[in-house]
């Protein structure tokens, strides 16, 4: 793949980028979240197009239209998110979209056929599953192994795994890697993104970074080490943030306490926070880490197993999600479209849904009161809206996350949690979406920010925690807060 | 009034017009009375079931309801001679129940709305015959208790009473639809639930609240088809008419996907499904091509609607 570029409204997600893998060899991709990968990736499987750049295997160009082309190739890509279809079994999970049959016109399927050979993969990667076992009744590692397995009857010439050990032990995740040497002994092309940085030092001839969307760096084996790795990943000129004064952690009162927290994620972990009002505490962390996990179990939204709940010091049932509003504890969920606003709702309905109360009597909604106060919310977050009853569909991604913001704001939450505010958002409400969370941490709020944005992480938050797999790897203060340091906590 | 009421009511129109020329009769006094009250009847329990579907759900059950409440109003009356006014409250407090019934099985137990409901389509029917012993129950010559007769047999100042009873229900539904806290809640939950819930809105609650408000109108409905038809066969009284409120509300504007609607859209959905029979009758088509004629029409309009509509919306957005 060379000079691979693709943009998205609004952001550049690659911008020529190149990559090349030799038969028999293993590259490492690594890069942080939003790096570019899975971008990169669902290119070459045929999912999205590139705007501009060539693909070439075996030294000629390759047109993909969709991921048939892909595999027709020999390119099979194991994605994160696996995609098997949970209520069939293994056997037919394998062979999807490929199955064998014995001809006629009834087409008849070869379930033997099916059985046996799905039965011989598993076995290459010594998983003991019966072809039968329906998918959904699998652990996540037994459903790695049965998409690995689908890859492998592919006989593909070029494999791509994405995080394909993120459910696995430690065993296991040996065995793939062992596996994996097999078949680069056999010639097989590998991509391995990983961001476990030791598996990619153990496994890989070469290792490409991205960052930004851009090609990093290149290491060759022997040169490759997790710090090396870290430096290109995060290696940038990026300023610190030093420019803004540390907020006086006065002598205020804990705002937000999180004591014990579980979550159903990890419920092996337990974190334990503090934030003060006025305090913005970043939350870094590779994705899976179990950010938003704890953020949707504090928020009442997602089941919590256990801990408690303090604000200003009392604790607080949060049991739903009005639970956690009427306490004053309000979340900016990560998803905005199927979360955050209602699409097909106008600017002034999303506004005012959670406290449409207040502009009620007797249960009917005082319409003119309503409208007043949706204008004067979405003036002061200068939405950009042909008018507030426009539908909130209409609005660009940065203005309908200040909708979302909008919704809480008329409650003035006493701790707010946003999670990925600035996702998708271009540069300039970037900016205003970084201003207004400062004024809420002003007017006293404890915020928590999600971010896997490093500079906004850096830039914007008084204390950093880093999570790795549901812990609190860390906090960092102002000055100890680097890129570096973050990195170095979150792949741990 | 949105476009798309302004389109179905446009259709109505040109569909009386149509019948009127083709059938002077349309025009007769005694005729549009007698549509007037069809009309009444169908929309109270079209509005309850077009409730249900702005939440995304379903409810399949409103016929056998009508049968099972319409042979115990017959007993209470007749053979239990309870006084009147306590066999209608006693009707419309077990409508009542059964849709809450319905609505703690669909948001506690988390069962799809189209089973629980066809449940209550199947267990309903069979009640209402083994009780009745499957024999016909009227309410003979009504002694004791004209007043609610009166309800499906009256007239205000000419115009029929159930016509009168679904524009009052018609009034507070659209003000506890379109213009309560109740409302915005309830197209919230079925424009997109997820968001809903973490906006604070309990959705739980608002879905099953739909089911009651829907037993309710159905319950309504029941006491009015019941003296109205004056003859209570439990096999096969109210058969069909889940069916004819779920294409009220479609052909009134909501979307079986949920968010969308109004009541307003769904009156006239009732009202042109019973041009339509009025239409079979008058024109001497075979009555037993009464389903096929509103089956005909109905998908032409949704086939219109999907390729000029979506033109429209699309050349006005």
């Amino acid at each position: 793949m060379s000079a691979i570029s693709k943009r998205f409204p609004g952001v550049v997600a690659l911008d020529r980028v190149d990559l090349d893998v030799a038969a028999g060899e293993i590259v490492g991709l690594v890069g942080e979240n939003g790096a570019g990968k899975s971008t990169l990736m669902k290119i070459l499987a045929g999912i999205h197009r590139a705007d501009s750049g060539d693909i070439t295997v075996d030294g000629a160009p390759a047109v993909l239209h969709g991921p048939a082309d892909a595999g027709r190739l020999g390119v099979a890509i194991i994605h994160q998110e696996l995609e098997l279809i949970d209520t069939l079994d293994a056997a037919a999970n394998v062979f999807l979209g490929r199955e064998p049959h014995r001809g006629g016109p009834l087409r008849l399927l070869d379930r033997r056929r099916m059985e046996l050979d799905t039965e011989r993969q598993l076995a290459r990667i010594e998983a003991r599953i019966s072809p039968r076992t329906i998918v959904r009744r699998l652990s996540a590692a037994q459903q790695q192994f049965v998409a690995i397995a689908r890859a492998l009857s592919m006989n593909a010439r070029l494999l791509v795994l994405d995080e394909p050990t993120a459910s696995l032990g430690s065993r296991e995740a040996e065995r793939l890697h062992a596996l994996l040497r097999d078949l680069q002994a056999g010639g097989t092309a590998i991509v391995y993104i990983s961001h476990r940085l030791r598996e990619i030092e153990a496994l890989a001839d070469r290792a490409v970074v991205l960052r930004d969307g851009r090609n990093a760096g290149l290491l060759r084996r022997g040169e490759i080490t997790r710090d090396r790795l870290v430096q290109l990943m995060v290696g940038r000129a990026v300023a610190q943030g030093a420019e803004r004064a540390p907020t006086v952690a006065s002598a205020a009162t804990a705002r937000l306490q999180l004591d014990r927290i579980r979550t159903a994620r990890y419920p092996g972990a337990e974190v334990s926070l503090t934030i003060h009002g006025g305090e913005v505490l970043g939350v870094a962390g590779l994705i899976g880490a179990g950010r938003s996990e704890l953020a949707e179990a504090i928020c009442g939204v997602g089941s919590r197993q256990a801990g408690r709940i303090l604000l200003d010091g009392e604790p607080v049932a949060i049991h739903s999600a009005r639970d956690a509003i009427r306490a004053g504890l309000c979340l900016v969920p990560e998803d905005r479209r199927g979360r955050g606003v209602i699409g097909a709702m106008s600017v002034r309905e999303n506004l005012t849904l959670p406290a449409l109360g207040a502009y009620s009597r007797l249960g009917l909604v005082k319409r003119s009161a309503e409208a007043r106060a949706a204008r004067e919310i979405a003036t002061t977050l200068t939405v950009k809206a042909s008018s507030i009853e426009a539908a909130a569909a209409t609005l660009s991604g940065g203005n309908q996350q200040k909708v979302v913001l909008g919704k809480w704001l008329a409650l003035k939450p006493r701790a707010i949690v946003f999670d990925e505010p600035t996702q998708g958002v271009d540069v300039g409400a970037k900016a205003e979406m970084h201003r207004l969370i400062r004024r809420l941490a002003d007017d006293g709020a404890a915020v928590i920010m999600i971010s896997s944005d490093m500079d906004e992480i850096i830039a914007e938050s008084d204390r950093v925690a880093v999570m790795h797999e549901g812990r609190i790897a860390g906090i960092l203060d102002r000055p100890a807060c680097t890129a570096e340091s973050i990195m170095q906590l979150a792949v741990a | 009034m949105t476009r798309q009421e302004i389109g179905i009511l446009l259709l109505l129109l040109v569909l009386c017009t149509i019948v009127a020329v083709a059938s002077p009769q349309f025009l007769s006094v005694v005729n549009l009375q007698n549509v007037g009250r069809l009309v009444g009847t169908y929309g109270i329990f079209s509005i309850g079931v077009g409730i249900v579907i702005i939440t995304g759900g379903i409810d399949l059950s409103v016929g056998s309801v009508c049968a099972l409440l319409g042979v115990l109003l017959s007993m209470m009356l007749v053979e239990w001679r309870w006084p009147p006014a306590a066999a209608l409250a006693a009707v419309v407090a077990l409508g009542g129940c059964l849709g809450a019934v319905h609505g703690v099985l669909i948001t506690r137990l988390r069962l799809q709305p189209f089973i629980v409901t066809l449940c209550g389509l199947l267990l309903y029917r069979g009640a209402a015959r083994y009780i009745a012993n499957d024999s016909t129950k009227g309410f003979g010559t009504g002694e004791g208790f004209e007043w609610v007769r009166a309800l499906a047999s009256g007239s205000v100042g000419g115009v029929p009473m159930p016509f009168v009873v679904m524009v009052v229900v018609a009034v507070m539904a659209w003000v506890l639809l379109h213009r309560s806290v109740f409302g915005r809640h309830l197209f919230a939950v079925g424009h997109n639930a997820e968001a809903a819930r973490y906006s604070g809105v309990g959705t739980q609650t608002v879905v099953a609240w739909a089911y009651v408000l829907s037993g309710l109108l159905t319950a309504l409905s029941a006491v009015i088809i019941a003296f109205y038809t004056n003859s209570i066969s439990p096999a096969s009284h109210g058969n069909f008419y889940e069916l004819y409120a779920i294409a009220a509300a479609v052909v009134g504007g909501c979307s079986l996907r949920g968010g969308e609607g109004s009541v307003l859209g769904i009156v006239i959905g009732a009202a042109l499904l019973q041009v339509l029979r009025n239409l079979v009758n008058l024109l001497d088509i075979p009555g037993s091509l009464d389903f096929a004629v509103m089956g005909a029409v109905i998908l032409i309009g949704a086939v219109a609607d999907q390729l000029f509509g979506r033109r429209m919306r699309r050349g006005g957005a």
